[in-house]
């Protein structure tokens, strides 16, 4: 599997950590609750087929991103950078 | 038909035609008492232990694929019962001694190989937590021993003992672990349970899990609908997709575990020895391949392949510690849906749902707890409580933080196990 950083160009996946689903910028507020809490850190949609997950570019630009792909296929749709993903839009998912 | 050396006999002067399917196919009936979701390891041992010990009722495992073609035809055989924390170890020590009375009970060859295990440790650190846990896993009533550099070298003498990085200090050694023959697993149980009467329904996908008003009614299937007071979901990888037809989101999420076999090989290794600094483990399989394996790819798939990052780290491991191993051609790879929970350890428990039942996150070792979990799960089912060995194996434990059973100490959440 390659993904195209977006500051790098396309890379090795050896060069990305995975860090999980891209709930992770949807951290929610410290007094949402347990359930909302239970969710964020622990319940996934985990879905077979397109997906969006945060990927780190340890061994490169060291940026943090979203990247769209299939959990199937393995096929890479598109990757941004999470920071822009975080501007653009509360919602990741 | 029972099995024995005089049938076998028998058969073999008559040219083996006496040999009759091990099962039936049978159509689904329109009602059950209980429907099992899954027809992999765990969910034919559920069944079985279901119609065994809780007779009477009318029993029927759906498959959506065939009986062995999931991850208990996929993984690297290996039995054991060494974990160390309370919650874990009454389990697995449970579910081995099943084990050691399974190919009694269920009149079947499962190949059951009590050939002792090798933990392989490489400092003084790791030799303290080794002695540790043997001490456990002695407490818990099973066996550990702990060995030295030479005690090691007199078992497996080909190891490269002077690593300059893992230089071999010893290991635990867990006699009574070992192998078994997965399929035969299956298949053993398939046959115990269809002859008490459990349908088992293969190429049957569950679409739908009806639910009225908070109570479970049935499932829908690709064979129609089919009503039953109780449904069990042990799908494993896929535990996400069939929990959402319930309305839920577990916490887990699918990767792929690769394993790997070589060309068949005169003996070589009596054992099973883990490597766990190289993530890597391996035994000879009876029929001579050299079956080995390391770490998971380490993000969400579905693929039933790896990748070759993993493939490579593997291979490295394996030359790391069995220089030999290079000499050996590699036959074949694949990969297996593994349902990892965030602090590596199981759910068997009910859901918010009357009647439903949740069993998953087997995270990478799930076949040798596949006879207690079809035990403790078809308690489960049949009593409304859980069995005692069990006991914690609850869903809501990450919610609440309580009896986190985190046995590599990682912490508790994706990704880290």
């Amino acid at each position: 599997m390659r993904i195209k950083c977006p500051l790098c160009g396309e890379r090795d996946r050896r060069e990305f950590y995975y860090q999980g689903a891209a709930i992770a910028l949807n951290r929610p507020a410290p007094d949402a609750g347990d359930e909302a809490w239970n969710d964020y850190i622990h319940n996934r949609e985990n879905p077979a087929g397109r997906t969006k997950d945060l990927w780190h570019h340890e061994a490169g630009c060291s940026a943090w991103l979203v990247v769209e792909r299939n959990t199937v296929t393995h096929e890479i749709y598109g990757v941004e950078l999470a920071e822009d993903v975080k501007r653009g839009s509360k919602n990741a998912d | 038909m029972r099995f024995s050396a005089w049938q076998v006999l028998k058969e073999g002067l008559t040219g083996n035609k006496g040999w009759t399917p091990h099962w039936r196919s049978p159509e689904p009936k329109a009602e059950y008492d209980i429907i099992i979701i899954g027809g992999g390891g765990h969910g034919l041992s559920t069944a079985y232990h279901l119609a065994a010990k809780y007779g009477g009722k009318r029993i029927a495992v759906l498959e959506k694929g065939y009986i062995g073609g999931g991850n208990v035809g996929r993984n690297t055989t290996i039995v054991r019962a060494n974990y160390f924390l309370k919650g874990n170890s009454e389990f697995y020590s449970h579910s081995l001694k099943l084990w050691e009375r399974m190919e009694k009970d269920l009149n079947y060859n499962a190949m059951h190989s009590q050939r002792g295990i090798l933990n392989l440790f490489h400092s003084d650190g790791q030799r303290d937590a080794a002695a540790r846990r043997g001490n456990m896993m002695i407490n818990q009533g099973d066996d550990a021993i702990l060995l030295d550099r030479q005690g090691v070298r007199e078992i497996v003498p080909y190891l490269d003992y002077d690593n300059i990085r893992f230089p071999v200090y010893g290991a635990l050694y867990h006699k009574r672990g070992g192998t078994a023959r997965h399929d035969a697993v299956a298949w053993g149980y398939a046959r115990g349970a269809d002859q008490r009467g459990v349908d088992i329904i293969q190429n049957c996908e569950v679409t739908g899990i009806d639910i009225e008003n908070g109570v479970v009614k049935g499932v829908q299937t690709s064979k129609g609908p089919i009503k039953a007071k109780k449904v069990g979901m042990v799908v494993a990888g896929r535990s996400s997709q069939v929990a959402a037809m319930a309305g839920m989101q577990v916490p887990i999420e699918s990767t792929v575990l690769q394993a790997f076999v070589t060309e068949g090989l005169k003996p070589v290794l009596d054992n099973v020895v883990t490597f766990g600094m190289g993530h890597f483990y391996i035994s000879q399989s009876d029929k001579g391949g050299l079956v080995f394996g390391g770490d998971i790819d380490m993000y969400a798939s579905y693929a039933q392949r790896g990748n070759l990052p993993t493939t490579e780290h593997v291979v490295e491991a394996a030359m790391t510690l069995m220089p030999m191993i290079g000499k050996a051609k590699m036959l074949r790879s694949w990969g297996g849906i593994m349902d990892m929970s965030p602090d590596g350890s199981p759910v068997i428990d009910k859901t918010h749902v009357e009647g439903l039942y949740l069993n998953c996150g087997w995270n990478y070792g799930g076949f040798k707890a596949v006879p207690a979990s079809g035990d403790c799960f078809a308690h489960l089912m049949a009593k409304d409580e859980p069995h005692p060995v069990a006991a914690k194996f609850r869903l809501d434990r990450f919610r609440t933080g309580q009896n986190i059973l985190d046995e590599e100490g990682s912490g508790s959440q994706h990704n880290l196990h």
